[in-house]
């Protein structure tokens, strides 16, 4: 019986393959004369209301520009569900013949590496991280530790009971740039307030980073920072139950103007936005590369002074406003330094 | 009698037919090419040799945690602890080859191989024995030991291994590594490694274990019924903890293969490894055929691999190709429906009167 299911299968799979033929007509059949670009998420989807989305957003942005379609002849991305779908989403997108591709996030980064040395004709990018060495592959970097600081004064100036919060996805360099910079905000503009620093452990546990986020707010901690990724809605919705039951609570969103996170009936829970430009950063990149001008080798940083990172103000009082601002020009004019560790 | 033996590759293939079928409806709905769509899928999985070395490989763990899975249930125990035990396994390997790297490259795999599959083993075994001698559902303790393994790994990786501020562990070396510069060559660069050829043997020892050994004839006998083997003198006790011992092996196993092979480290997890629940499809699309496992493992590969294409080539979100390998389980999990429309149509011309009165009686 065995034999017969392993003949049927077979079967089935070899007439699949018979129909490969037309795939490749299918993409390969129309050259592109524009430039093509594609993106790899580090898990999850473009959807993710944070960092992902904020790239696919800057490369739609991008196509729009230039009157481009998503397809082989345009923009793409490509959704990895687990990291060991990162390398063969890389090589599906080389093999399609996009001609720059960007690794979002640091865990591409050794993905970047490995197939950056095996096709050295087509332009890669790797955001918050760098890759050494490598003439098509070019890195890009934020100061998050600026935005971070100025999510530390808004917090400061906002507490009315002197103690503040802060929830991380995963403890990595990457995230503790935002709690470090965050910290030193905090202590600026007042070294008594005290900050609480938790981890989810994860950037996609949205129950987790409502159950740390209530447990903090039940604490008396009345404004909280996150850099959660998705687990970052869970601190959402643990601020939009309490406001709810009365309790003046605040959320600062991170990446992207979280403003919308933050409604509920009857007002909004989110204080501000420490935006990171990675839409930005991909659409400057892939216009950079379409004028033959892509920056390989090369380490771009963004950071305040070019609008690369920023506080965008989504119901902040006009004091912490002018407060915030004091602090931009100063870390702008280089008075104050934020360290990231 | 006749028409269960038949059964038993009919109903992979209707359900295998009708995912794709629901599949390729749900496209058209929503207004997306299906043809298109599948020709990119199967190029995606098997056009050229990068494809195919990508195939395999992912192949290799979604064996063995469905060799795991068939073996526990065999005996009568749902062991949904897959996950955890291939993490497990994956942690045992990852830190026995950066650990003992003083040893000669040959001795070191094996050494990292045999400690995850142990690791592997024995933390499916806890929840044999809680099984054996206090009755404990396996249920429950293999899907709380799942969580247990995702946090003790992420936090052995973390203060044990990652470096400050990171959120993985540094590389083996190149020679603990079951890559080779031999199938990266032939694959174009594929993640292809030697641990596909190990599951593969895997699957022929187990179905020899199955078939040949007494051993394997005890733990069957266990799970078609355990008072009769305890009255036919097997010791149910032993069968059941070595059951979910050889299932946690084999998961652990896998996990060891995918560490050496696939990652060549270990990393803070978000959630538990997806593999170990596609293990169970695997297994249960074929009724826990070992060998049947190796097609069918080929096929949710193909499904995962090439369905990454999909969107690349197309505008058709991935998540259609879930939908197609969700509707294939969905079909394979009411194979009842589908013995019983083909046991109606078969009888329909001997036994028209039959069916007749029970239609009748309703």
């Amino acid at each position: 019986m065995n034999k017969k299911a392993t003949a049927l299968l077979a079967a089935t799979l070899m007439l699949g393959t018979i129909l490969v033929g037309c795939g490749n007509k299918n993409s390969d059949s129309s050259k592109g004369t524009k430039h093509t670009v594609a993106l790899v998420t580090d898990g999850g989807g473009i959807d993710d209301k944070s960092f992902n989305q904020s790239a696919w957003e800057g490369m739609k942005a991008w196509g729009d520009q230039h009157d481009l379609k998503k397809g082989v002849n345009g923009y793409n991305y490509a959704q990895s569900n687990s990291d060991s779908d990162f390398t063969p989403n890389v090589n599906k997108l080389v093999k399609a013949k996009y001609q720059t591709i960007f690794g979002i996030g640091y865990k591409l980064a050794p993905v970047i590496e490995k197939t950056s040395k095996q096709n050295p004709d087509t332009n890669f990018a790797i955001i918050d991280d760098v890759v050494k060495g490598r003439k098509n592959v070019a890195s890009v970097t934020f100061k998050t530790e600026q935005s971070s600081f100025l999510a530390g004064v808004a917090a400061a100036k906002t507490t009315k009971t002197n103690k503040v919060g802060f929830v991380g996805g995963i403890k990595s360099d990457v995230i503790t740039t935002f709690e470090k910079g965050y910290i030193q905000g905090v202590h600026a503009v007042d070294p008594k307030i005290k900050v609480d620093v938790k981890y989810v452990g994860s950037f996609t546990k949205a129950d987790v980073g409502n159950s740390l986020a209530s447990a903090m707010y039940n604490n008396g901690e009345d404004v909280i920072f996150h850099a959660a990724g998705g687990s970052g809605s869970g601190v959402f919705t643990a601020a939009k139950d309490k406001s709810k039951n009365g309790q003046k609570v605040w959320v600062i969103g991170v990446d992207q103007d979280q403003k919308a996170d933050g409604k509920y009936k009857g007002g909004n829970v989110t204080l501000a936005s420490a935006v990171k430009e990675v839409g930005n950063s991909v659409k400057n990149l892939s216009n950079k590369a379409m004028k033959g001008k892509f920056p390989g080798g090369k380490v771009v940083t963004y950071q305040l002074k070019d609008k690369g990172v920023d506080l965008i103000d989504d119901n902040m009082s006009s004091a912490t406003k002018d407060a915030v601002q004091q602090y931009k020009d100063k870390i702008i004019n280089g008075d104050i330094k934020v360290k990231a560790e | 009698m006749k028409l269960k033996v038949k059964s038993s590759w009919v109903i992979p293939l209707v359900a295998i037919i009708s995912g794709f079928i629901v599949g390729a409806i749900i496209m058209l709905i929503f207004g997306y090419d299906p043809i298109q769509n599948y020709a990119s899928l199967f190029d995606g999985a098997f056009g050229g040799v990068y494809s195919v070395g990508e195939t395999l490989r992912n192949m290799t763990p979604l064996i063995l945690t469905a060799l795991g899975f068939s073996v526990a249930s065999k005996a009568g125990f749902f062991n949904i602890g897959g996950s955890g035990q291939y993490l497990m396994g994956w942690f045992g390997a990852i830190i026995v080859a950066l650990k003992f790297s003083f040893l000669p490259g040959w001795l070191l795999i094996i050494v990292s191989i045999l400690a995850g599959a142990l690791l592997g083993g024995l933390w499916s075994a806890i929840a044999g024995v809680l099984r054996a001698y206090f009755g404990t559902s396996e249920v429950i303790t293999t899907i709380m030991l799942n969580y247990v393994s995702l946090y003790f790994v992420n936090f052995a990786v973390k203060d044990w291994l990652a470096g400050k501020g990171e959120d993985s562990s540094p590389n083996i070396a190149a020679k603990a590594s079951l890559r080779g510069n031999f199938l990266e060559n032939l694959t174009a660069n594929s993640t292809l490694h030697w641990g596909f050829l190990i599951a593969i043997i895997i699957c022929f020892v187990i179905w020899f274990y199955f078939n040949r050994m007494k051993s394997g004839f005890e733990l069957r006998s266990v799970g078609i019924n355990e008072e009769a083997s305890k009255y036919a003198g097997m010791n149910v006790k032993k069968t059941i903890i070595m059951s979910m011992l050889i299932s946690g092996l084999l998961a652990g196993l896998g996990g060891a293969l995918d560490g050496l092979g696939n990652f060549q480290n270990i990393s803070v997890s978000n959630a538990l490894p997806q593999v170990g629940y596609d293990g169970m499809a695997v297994a249960l699309l074929v009724n826990y055929s070992p060998i049947g496992i190796i097609l069918s493992a080929l096929l949710f590969s193909a499904l995962q691999i090439g369905g990454m294409s999909i969107s690349v080539y197309s505008n058709t979100p991935t998540e259609i190709v879930s939908i197609v390998t969700a509707a294939i389980i969905f079909f394979v999990a009411i194979k009842y429906v589908i013995e019983l429309l083909l046991n109606k149509r078969k009888n329909k011309p001997q036994k028209k009167e039959a069916v007749k009165e029970e239609g009748a009686g309703k």
